[in-house]
């Protein structure tokens, strides 16, 4: 499970953090993250990472 | 100081910086303004942003010729950056510690941050706030400047408080569009996007779509940004340059940014800037010795390449130049061609450091680096020559 960066803002989402404030669990690989999911400090969408390392 | 009076119950209540210059990194050379305002109704009294730390007594001089400040009811913030909300903790100290202010959740929390300790009554808004008698519509624009930027609509009247948006960097005692020639403001507002925007391209043109679809745009009458002046003559003159720089197009332009020690990369830079112009390109000379970092990236807006001059200094790029990338770097320039080239002494790893930094940044480099050892001769030119045509023709073929 890799990390995925926002390329707009450079938030970091962390598959082991996940995003509990909108509704994604810990452990949540990116790809299962729903479509509708959008970066939590600026609002870009899935399209809009990429993956890091 | 006066008040300036945009509709029958909307003022301009900022300040004027005519001396500053460096604005977090970025030359201002005719200073800027930090703009307030002010929606004066019978029911409520409602202020829109405040001003740079340094700037409330003139902030408060403004208000208390229309009101007196403590008859304030709430604060807007749009924007949580310090020169609109560094004014913050003293001004509401003047009006009443206990009013309200309102920003996006993003805004509520970095502003929280910036201000612990201040006592602001921080409340996040959620879509619309009554300011007496009428609403000030709320559209959240994440990344247009920061996350926690928004923009403020008064529906009644037309008008949109676009904080960062629209705005540019001029200290005048004018204040609106019709009173300012577009030959003054023009390079000034190019100026500004580049240095500020341009990362956001993205979200900035998406937020253009929504506006024109929404239909929001056809109500707009009046632009109060917090820099610059009052888009009222003509608000869609700026909002269709930003229609057209979201897309950084390429224009058949190319520019040579450098510094030098002893001469020879500048030696470089003179003879690359003569070959670009003589294949018809519109070629640039930007000398990071005398041209800031900002100047050279607005340049930079809308060529179609940018070719990196420097030295090598103890192993490594010239210190202005390696500057001036890291900028460019945090810009994500899109459709950009590039090249390296610099004189060196002995090891010669500038020029290579330059075009490797210029590769992971993505540009199309259609020529490897063009390194000389100490002082360019005739000879040494040939090289120079051949990535000139190679950038005109990867150019051409783009623009």
């Amino acid at each position: 499970m890799k990390k995925h960066v926002c390329i707009v803002c450079g938030y970091v989402y962390d598959p082991a953090s996940g995003d509990p404030d909108n509704s994604v669990a810990p452990g949540t690989d990116f790809s299962q993250v729903p479509g509708d999911w959008v970066c939590p400090v600026c609002g870009a969408g899935k399209d809009q990472f990429d993956a890091q390392g | 100081m006066e008040p300036i009076q945009i509709t029958p119950n909307v003022w301009w209540v900022g300040a004027v910086d005519y001396d500053i210059r460096d604005f977090h990194g970025y030359l201002t050379p005719r200073g800027s303004t930090y703009n307030a305002y002010l929606i004066v109704n019978s029911g409520k009294t409602t202020l829109i942003d405040t001003v740079k730390h340094g700037f409330e007594d003139e902030l408060l001089s403004r208000i208390a010729k229309i009101v007196d400040p403590k008859k304030i009811d709430q604060v807007v913030s749009n924007h949580a950056e310090m020169d609109h909300s560094g004014g913050l903790p003293e001004v509401m100290r003047a009006i009443g510690p206990d009013k309200p202010v309102y920003a996006s959740a993003v805004g509520v929390k970095n502003l929280d941050g910036q201000f612990k300790g201040a006592g602001l009554n921080l409340k996040a808004v959620e879509g619309k706030l009554d300011v007496g008698g009428e609403e000030l519509v709320f559209l959240e624009t994440r990344m247009v400047h920061w996350p926690d930027s928004m923009f403020s609509f008064l529906p009644s009247q037309g008008v949109l408080f676009s904080q960062d948006g629209f705005g540019l960097h001029l200290a005048t005692p004018e204040r609106f569009d019709d009173e300012i020639a577009e030959d003054i403001w023009g390079p000034l507002a190019l100026n500004y996007f580049a240095n500020i925007l341009t990362p956001y391209t993205g979200p900035i043109g998406k937020l253009i779509e929504k506006v024109v679809a929404d239909g929001l745009a056809a109500q707009i009458k009046i632009i109060c940004p917090d820099h610059g002046f009052i888009w009222r003559r003509a608000p869609s003159r700026i909002l269709e340059l930003y229609a057209r720089w979201v897309q950084q197009k390429p224009r058949k332009k190319a520019v040579v940014v450098f510094d030098s020690m002893w001469h020879s990369t500048e030696h470089m830079a003179r003879e690359l800037t003569d070959y670009l112009a003589k294949l018809g390109l519109e070629a640039v000379h930007q000398n990071l010795k005398h041209q800031h970092r900002s100047q050279a990236v607005t340049e930079c807006y809308e060529a179609a390449a940018i070719l990196v001059g420097t030295p090598t200094i103890n192993n490594q790029l010239f210190p202005s130049v390696a500057d001036f990338i890291s900028y460019i770097k945090g810009l994500k320039f899109k459709n950009k061609i590039g090249g390296a080239f610099g004189s060196y002494g002995w090891s010669g790893e500038g020029a290579k450091l330059a075009q490797a930094e210029l590769k992971a940044m993505g540009y199309e480099l259609p020529a490897d680096e063009v390194r000389v050892q100490w002082v360019p001769q005739e000879k040494d030119l040939e090289p120079l020559k051949a990535l000139a045509r190679a950038v005109a023709e990867a150019v051409k073929a783009v623009a």
